[in-house]
């Protein structure tokens, strides 16, 4: 096989795999951000936090009810998104008459309360968590080696993406959430439910973020802290993508975590700062983000 | 973006005659409590309440004056604390010079981010704001002059103008609260400036102040420097303190804790960025035997006073007695 500026193609597609796993997560949570933010006007600041419920909900289905992986993935992402449900029936709606900065206030203290309450009974060691049967092991490429289980994640996320892409921008359903978002008053006018399409938005919106907590559990570890870092990270995915497109929110996440794989390649030091980098320079070309819209 | 619910406005005209007699007389009991207070409580502990309500205030100077929720401000008092313990250890310049070596730091970050940042608004200024923290924070984990996850340990406290030595604990408490005290009243001046008051125009009205003839965006970046140069005194202060600086000071969850010492305390108001500050860290104080349960009552606190007490501790005593506090 060749070799590109002297790196070895096998480190070459193993961090590009790595950086399209990371953006698979990117891609789920900011698109979660972006479904949420478009009808509620709020920046989720729990959703970190409902990522890792979501890997510990899948982490207590096996090991205290002996339910596995594959009811896991559908069953977790309804529990953690119930939840999300309440949390937005009792408290975020309470606040939809004030400032948005108040959402992100609350969602934080709701994101500080879960994480410590995990951290509390849990510890922060990290509880291991099986890949499923059917994925273990991988496939010699010839170039490289790719394990199940990573490619699984990849397009079990695209499909979830491009499911959700499709449901809000193909259906009816999705033309009903597209006009709320545009005037919720006069969808309201015309006899559609919109704080019911609003709960549901929520719930679907952490739904997503637990969806993408149970594919991370058996790649890293079920860890109280794996959300904190994450939702930092997709919080500048989301300005530079701008949150005006389902798309966009997308495409942003996947090409962000490839950028940063290919950064772990040239210049191992940058990886953990490449995305704020290219936020910083988003923010002087083109304020409103790639894919949104002048303000 | 009226964040803050306005309760300081109850008297606006006494603003223009210079400080009120209610906040002299109360900066006044201030001070003298604090010139006693070290010979009561240990003053280590009442050294690091006064540096968190120096951070505080300087904080609520760009919140509830500025209208600017920042969510990163740890940057600013983190790096500060770093550049200060660095001056000071490695340099061996004296106390005074590290303070202000660190606050010129800040603000020169300050300056840098807050550029970037005024270009967004609302929600996006806040995660703008917290992704630049999250930045300084890895610069601050890999760099080879922090140390890592050791921090800049055992930095010594040197001689206050190469005169006075500051290794006392008392002799330190005295140049902290002459620091801490003279940032807070320099924090209100400002506030009751001129600036200041084109600041709350811009916060109440935007679109107004610009077709008044205001550069909007030179004021929000002036007062977003200004507010990281005082959280910079604020953490160089703290880390001549503990003679320590450690990446607790630019983690993200030390931006959380300003804000909610300004949230509990009362957003807008002169006092309440102390009350909060003091009330926050004595909770730690306390509870820190209890491990992540103070991440979970921070997290109570955050949720309740949203719901429920917006106007923070001192916003409801100002109302109460219709008094701007």
């Amino acid at each position: 096989m060749f070799e590109l500026l002297g790196i070895p193609p096998q480190v070459l597609m193993g961090q590009l795999l790595l950086g399209l796993i990371n953006g698979s997560f990117y891609a789920v949570l900011s698109l979660g951000l972006a479904v949420i933010f478009g009808l509620l006007n709020i920046i989720n600041f729990a959703h970190g936090a409902l990522y890792m419920a979501g890997a510990f909900v899948a982490w207590m289905l096996l090991n205290y009810l002996g339910i596995g992986y594959w009811p896991a993935l559908i069953l977790a992402p309804l529990i953690v998104g119930a939840f999300g449900i309440v949390l937005e029936r009792t408290m975020l709606s309470r606040l939809y008459h004030l400032d948005h900065l108040y959402g992100l206030l609350l969602t934080f203290g709701l994101a500080l309360i879960i994480q410590g309450l995990f951290r509390n009974y849990y510890g922060i060691s990290g509880l291991p968590y099986q890949i499923p049967n059917l994925l273990s092991g991988g496939q010699n490429l010839g170039f490289m080696f790719l394990p199940n289980y990573r490619a699984w994640v990849v397009v079990a996320s695209v499909l979830v993406c491009f499911g959700t892409w499709f449901m809000i921008e193909k259906t009816r359903l999705g033309a009903y959430l597209r006009a709320a978002t545009e005037n919720p008053v006069l969808v309201g006018a015309f006899g559609v439910n919109v704080p019911l399409m609003i709960m549901l938005t929520y719930g679907f919106g952490v739904a997503l973020a637990g969806f993408a907590g149970v594919l991370a559990a058996p790649i890293y570890s079920v860890n109280p802290t794996m959300g904190e870092q994450l939702i930092i990270v997709v919080f500048a995915v989301v300005v530079i993508g701008g949150m005006g497109s389902i798309m966009g929110a997308i495409l942003t996440g996947y090409m962000l975590g490839i950028v940063e794989g290919l950064t772990r390649v040239f210049y191992p030091e940058g990886s953990a700062v490449v995305i704020f980098v290219i936020m910083a320079i988003v923010l002087m070309i083109k304020p409103e983000g790639l894919f949104g819209r002048p303000a | 973006m009226a964040m803050a619910e306005k309760t300081s406005d109850a008297a606006p005209q006494a603003q223009a005659v210079g400080m009120p007699a209610l906040h002299k007389v109360i900066f006044g009991v201030l001070l003298a409590g604090l010139i006693v207070l070290p010979f009561f409580v240990y003053p280590v502990f009442a050294m690091k309440v006064m540096c968190f309500a120096l951070f505080a205030a300087a904080f609520n100077l760009l919140l509830g004056f500025g209208g600017l929720l920042s969510f990163g401000h740890a940057a600013y008092f983190g790096g500060a604390s770093y550049i200060s313990a660095h001056a000071a250890k490695v340099w061996g310049l004296t106390p005074e010079l590290s303070v202000l070596c660190g606050a010129a730091a800040a603000g020169v970050l300050g300056l840098v981010i807050g550029s970037l940042a005024i270009r967004r608004q609302g929600i996006y200024f806040a995660m703008v704001t917290l992704a630049f923290a999250q930045m300084v924070y890895f610069v601050a984990l890999q760099a080879e002059f922090t140390g890592g996850e050791d921090g800049i340990q055992s930095v010594p406290r040197g001689d206050l103008f190469g005169l006075i030595p500051l290794a006392d604990n008392m002799a330190l408490y005295f140049f902290v609260l002459a620091v801490t005290f003279g940032g807070i009243l320099l924090l209100y001046r400002i506030v009751h400036s001129p600036f200041g008051q084109v600041l709350k125009a811009i916060r109440e009205n935007e679109p107004r102040a610009i077709s008044l003839g205001y550069d909007v965006n030179r004021y929000k970046l002036i007062v977003f420097t200004l507010s990281a140069v005082m959280s910079g005194v604020a953490g160089a202060t703290k880390a001549q303190v503990f003679q320590l600086a450690s990446l607790t000071d630019v983690h993200w969850s030390m931006s959380g804790e300003v804000v909610l010492m300004t949230l509990l305390g009362g957003m807008g108001t002169v006092f309440g960025p102390l009350v909060g500050a003091g009330i926050i860290v004595t909770m730690q104080n306390y509870l820190a035997t209890f491990g992540a349960w103070v991440t979970v009552i921070q997290g109570v606190i955050f949720v309740v006073g949203v719901l429920m007490f917006r106007e923070g501790i001192i916003g409801v005593l100002a109302r109460w007695f219709k008094r701007s506090l």
